[in-house]
C-alpha cells in the first residue's frame, strides 16, 4: 500500500525569513540569547525560550563537523546517486545544519573539510533550494541535481513565501491475519466464513484476531449463508473523487444471517427510495471466473422479496 | 502518595517479521494471558490501561484503537495511549497510581516495524521544516553521532564492537532475542560498513514485537506477588530537536533524568541503546561503572521492537527483582533521533 500526503506548513516570520532568503540564494540565521548564531534559525532560544528576532546573514561555505556515507540513497533524499550526509557549520554560524554533500565516494570526505552550497536550478523558498553541498576544492565535475523542486503553495504575485510543502510518500505491506486469511481464501471459493467467540458466542464476519468484548481469539469457524438483512443504510447523492457508481445509490450495513456484526456493502436491484431497515437481501456474486480473495466477489446485495425482519430482531446491531 | 511497583512482565518473541497485522492484536493476546497468570489479576481487576505505538509505523490510522480488541474492552475500560515508546505510557500509568486514582494498571506497547521501511518512517520524527524534507534516515543520523565521538576520541570502532559482542553473548540466555551468539569483537570488525562508521553489529535490527507490564500500588502489589519491584524513582527529560545545535556525543537529558531518579547503588542496568555508541554515551551520562551489569537480556541490539523496546527494558529490569536475582535495578528508555528523549526508572526490592 502506498500512502502519500503533501504536508503543508505555514512558516511564520522566523522560518519564513530563512526560506525566502534561500529563494534569493541568501542564508540567514538568528542570534540566540547567548550570542550564538543558529542556522537554520530557531524561533525560540533553546536555553531561555526567549523569542529570537535578530537575523544574521551567514556564508554559503562552511565546515563539515561530522559525516556518514549513503551508499544506496532512499526515496526522497537530496541525491539519487551515492552521497554523504554531513553536519555543516556555515561560516558565521555557531550551529550545524544537516545536508547532503556530493562526492564520488567516502574517501573524499573528512571531518573539517570545506564545502559550499550548490543551489537548486530553480529556488522556490524551501530547504531543498540547497540542492546539496560540494567540496570547495574538487576536481570532480558537477553532475547536477537529481530531484525536482518541491511543490509550491499558491500566493499573490510578489508576496513572500508563507507556506512550505513537503510531500510524504511511504510504502507498507499489510498482511492479513491468519483468521482474515481463512476468510479471504473462502471468499475465493464463493463462501462466507465467520468465527465464533468461545466466550460470548458472537459470530464475527469478517473474523478477527480477538473478540473485542472478551479479548480471546475467535477460533470456532462458522460457514454462513449469503443472505441477510439491512440494518441501516445511506442513500449516496453526492458525487466524489474516485466514485465508481453513478448516484443515487445505496450503501448499507448488511447483517448476514447467523452473524453478529454487519459489514458495509452496496444495495442494487431496487429503487433507492425503496430500501428499508430490516429489508431481506441476498448477495449477487460476480461471475465465478472473476472471483479473487476479496469481498468484491459479491458485486452487491439485492432484495429477496421476503417479508422484512422486525426492528426488535436487529435493534441491538445498530 | 502510594509508591508503585511492577508486578508482571511479558514480551513477544523478537522477530524480523510477524505474520500478524499491524494492530498488534495477535502479539498482545498471549502476552495479556501471561500477565494475568503472573499476577493473579483478571481483565476486570485492571483499573487503567495505557499503550504506546505509532500510526506511522503501522501505516494505518488509529492502529491503537484496533489493538484494544486484544483486551476485550467490555464493559468499557479506562484507557489512554501515547504516540511514543510505551515506556512513556508506563510513566502515565505510574502517575495515575501515584495520584491515588487507581490501584492497578496494565501498560503495553507494540510495533510491526517490518510493514514499512523503518529507517525512512523514522525520518518523520525530525524537524518537519528543514530536516525531515531531506529524508535523512535513522541509521545515517546515528552514524553522524558515532563519528562525532570517534573524532573526539571518546570511543573507537573496537569499543563499539565490544558492546555488540557482549550483547550478542548475553542474548544467548534470552530465548526471545532475535540475534545472539558468541562472536569476538575482532571478527565483527572484519564486516563492511553499513553507514560509515557503523557496521551491521552497531545497529539494532528491524524487529516486530510487543511487551506488557503490570503495575500496582505497593500495598496491593504485596498481596499479589512475593517480590514486587518498587519504583523508587522515574523521570524523563528531552534535548533540543535541532541535531546541529546539540553536542551529539553527550546526552544531558539522560544525565538529568538519572540524577532526578536517584540511581545510586544499582546492580543491573537495562539501557535502550539502538546503536552501540549510544550505550557508551548512556553509561557515561549515568555514571555507570564496571560494577554495574549492563543489559543482561542482550539489550535492543539483539531485538528492538519499536514502541515496545523501552517498556521491555523496564520489564527486564523489574524481572531481576521479581525473580530475586537483584535488589536494585535501572531501566532506561529512549525516543526520537540520536537519544533526543530519555526516561530513567529505578526499581528496588523492599522487605
Amino acid at each position: 500500500m502506498n500512502i502519500g500526503f503533501d504536508y503543508t506548513r505555514s512558516v511564520g516570520p522566523v522560518l519564513g525569513r530563512f526560506v525566502n532568503g534561500l529563494a534569493a540564494h541568501r542564508i540567514e540565521g538568528v542570534r540566540g540569547s547567548d550570542g550564538r548564531v543558529h542556522v537554520p534559525p530557531v524561533e525560540y532560544d533553546p536555553l531561555t525560550a526567549e523569542a529570537l528576532t535578530e537575523f544574521v546573514e551567514v556564508g554559503t561555505e562552511g565546515t563539515v563537523k561530522s559525516w556518514t556515507w549513503m551508499a544506496e540513497p532512499l526515496d526522497g533524499q537530496p541525491l539519487s546517486r551515492p552521497f554523504a550526509w554531513a553536519l555543516i557549520q556555515l561560516d558565521g554560524a555557531d550551529t550545524a545544519m544537516l545536508h547532503a554533500v556530493d562526492v564520488p565516494g567516502p574517501e573524499h570526505m573528512s571531518t573539517g573539510m570545506r564545502v559550499a552550497v550548490r543551489w537548486a536550478d530553480e529556488t522556490v523558498g524551501h530547504i531543498r533550494d540547497i540542492a546539496y553541498f560540494r567540496p570547495v576544492r574538487t576536481d570532480t565535475a558537477d553532475a547536477g541535481p537529481t530531484a525536482d523542486p518541491p511543490p509550491v503553495a499558491e500566493r499573490e504575485e510578489g508576496d513572500p513565501v508563507g507556506v512550505v510543502i513537503t510531500p510524504v510518500h511511504l510504502k507498507y505491506r499489510h498482511s492479513a491475519s491468519p483468521e482474515e486469511s481463512r476468510y479471504l481464501r473462502a471468499l475465493a471459493k464463493g463462501k462466507l466464513i465467520g468465527q465464533r467467540c468461545p466466550v460470548c458466542h458472537k459470530v464475527y464476519l469478517p473474523p478477527r484476531g480477538a473478540c473485542p468484548t472478551d479479548g480471546v481469539p475467535t477460533t470456532d469457524e462458522v460457514e454462513l449463508p449469503d443472505t441477510g438483512i439491512i440494518t441501516t443504510f445511506c442513500v449516496v447523492n453526492v458525487p466524489f473523487l474516485g466514485q465508481r457508481i453513478k448516484p443515487p445509490y445505496v450503501t448499507a450495513y448488511v447483517l448476514i444471517d447467523g452473524a453478529d456484526i454487519a459489514f458495509l456493502h452496496l444495495i442494487l436491484g431496487c429503487d433507492a427510495a425503496d430500501v428499508r431497515m430490516g429489508m431481506r437481501v441476498r448477495a449477487s456474486w460476480r461471475p465465478r471466473e472473476e472471483w479473487t480473495t476479496s469481498l468484491e466477489n459479491i458485486a452487491h446485495f439485492e432484495p429477496t422479496g421476503e417479508p422484512d425482519a422486525p426492528y426488535e430482531s436487529f435493534a441491538h446491531h445498530l | 502518595m502510594p509508591d508503585v511497583a511492577v508486578i508482571g512482565f511479558a514480551q513477544a518473541p523478537n522477530v524480523r517479521e510477524t505474520p500478524g497485522t499491524t494492530n498488534g492484536v495477535e502479539m498482545l493476546v498471549p502476552l495479556l494471558a501471561t500477565a494475568y497468570r503472573q499476577t493473579g489479576l483478571s481483565k476486570q481487576d485492571i483499573e487503567f490501561w495505557c499503550s504506546g505505538s505509532s500510526d506511522y509505523l503501522a501505516g494505518r490510522a488509529f492502529s491503537f484503537i484496533a489493538a484494544v480488541d486484544a483486551i476485550g474492552a467490555f464493559p468499557p475500560i479506562h484507557e489512554s495511549h501515547v504516540e511514543m515508546d510505551a515506556a512513556w505510557a508506563f510513566y502515565e500509568a505510574w502517575l495515575k497510581i501515584r495520584m491515588g486514582e487507581v490501584d492497578t494498571a496494565l501498560v503495553y506497547g507494540f510495533g510491526k516495524s517490518s510493514a514499512g521501511q523503518l529507517r525512512r518512517v523514522l525520518a518523520l520524527q525530525l524537524d518537519p521544516y528543514f530536516t525531515a524534507p531531506l529524508w535523512p534516515d535513522s541509521i545515517s543520523i546515528a552514524a553522524l553521532q558515532a563519528r562525532a565521538g570517534l573524532d573526539a576520541g571518546l570511543w573507537s570502532e573496537k569499543d563499539l564492537a565490544e558492546v555488540a559482542a557482549r550483547s550478542l553473548a548475553d542474548a544467548a540466555d534470552n530465548p526471545l532475542a532475535q540475534f545472539s551468539g558468541a562472536t569476538g569483537a575482532a571478527e565483527l570488525l572484519d564486516s563492511p560498513m553499513v553507514a560509515d562508521p557503523l557496521r551491521r553489529h552497531d545497529i539494532a535490527p528491524v524487529t516486530d514485537g510487543a511487551a506488557v507490564v503490570v503495575l500496582a500500588s505497593e500495598e496491593r502489589a504485596r498481596d499479589l506477588v512475593e517480590r514486587p519491584a518498587v519504583i523508587s524513582g522515574i523521570e524523563h527529560r528531552v534535548d533540543s530537536p535541532v541535531l546541529g545545535a546539540r553536542d551529539l556525543t553527550r546526552s544531558p537529558s539522560t544525565a538529568a533524568a538519572g540524577a532526578a531518579a536517584g540511581i545510586d547503588g544499582v546492580e543491573v542496568a537495562e539501557l535502550h541503546a539502538p546503536f552501540t555508541h549510544q550505550e557508551l554515551i548512556l553509561r557515561r551520562e549515568l555514571g555507570l561503572g564496571d560494577g554495574v551489569r549492563i543489559n543482561p537480556s542482550g539489550g535492543v541490539l539483539t531485538g528492538n521492537p519499536m514502541f515496545a523496546a523501552g517498556l521491555a527494558r523496564i520489564g527486564e529490569a523489574a524481572k531481576r527483582i521479581l525473580d530475586g536475582g537483584a535488589r536494585r535495578t535501572l531501566a532506561h528508555a529512549t525516543s526520537g533521533p540520536a537519544l533526543q528523549q530519555n526516561l530513567v526508572a529505578v526499581l528496588e526490592r523492599r522487605d
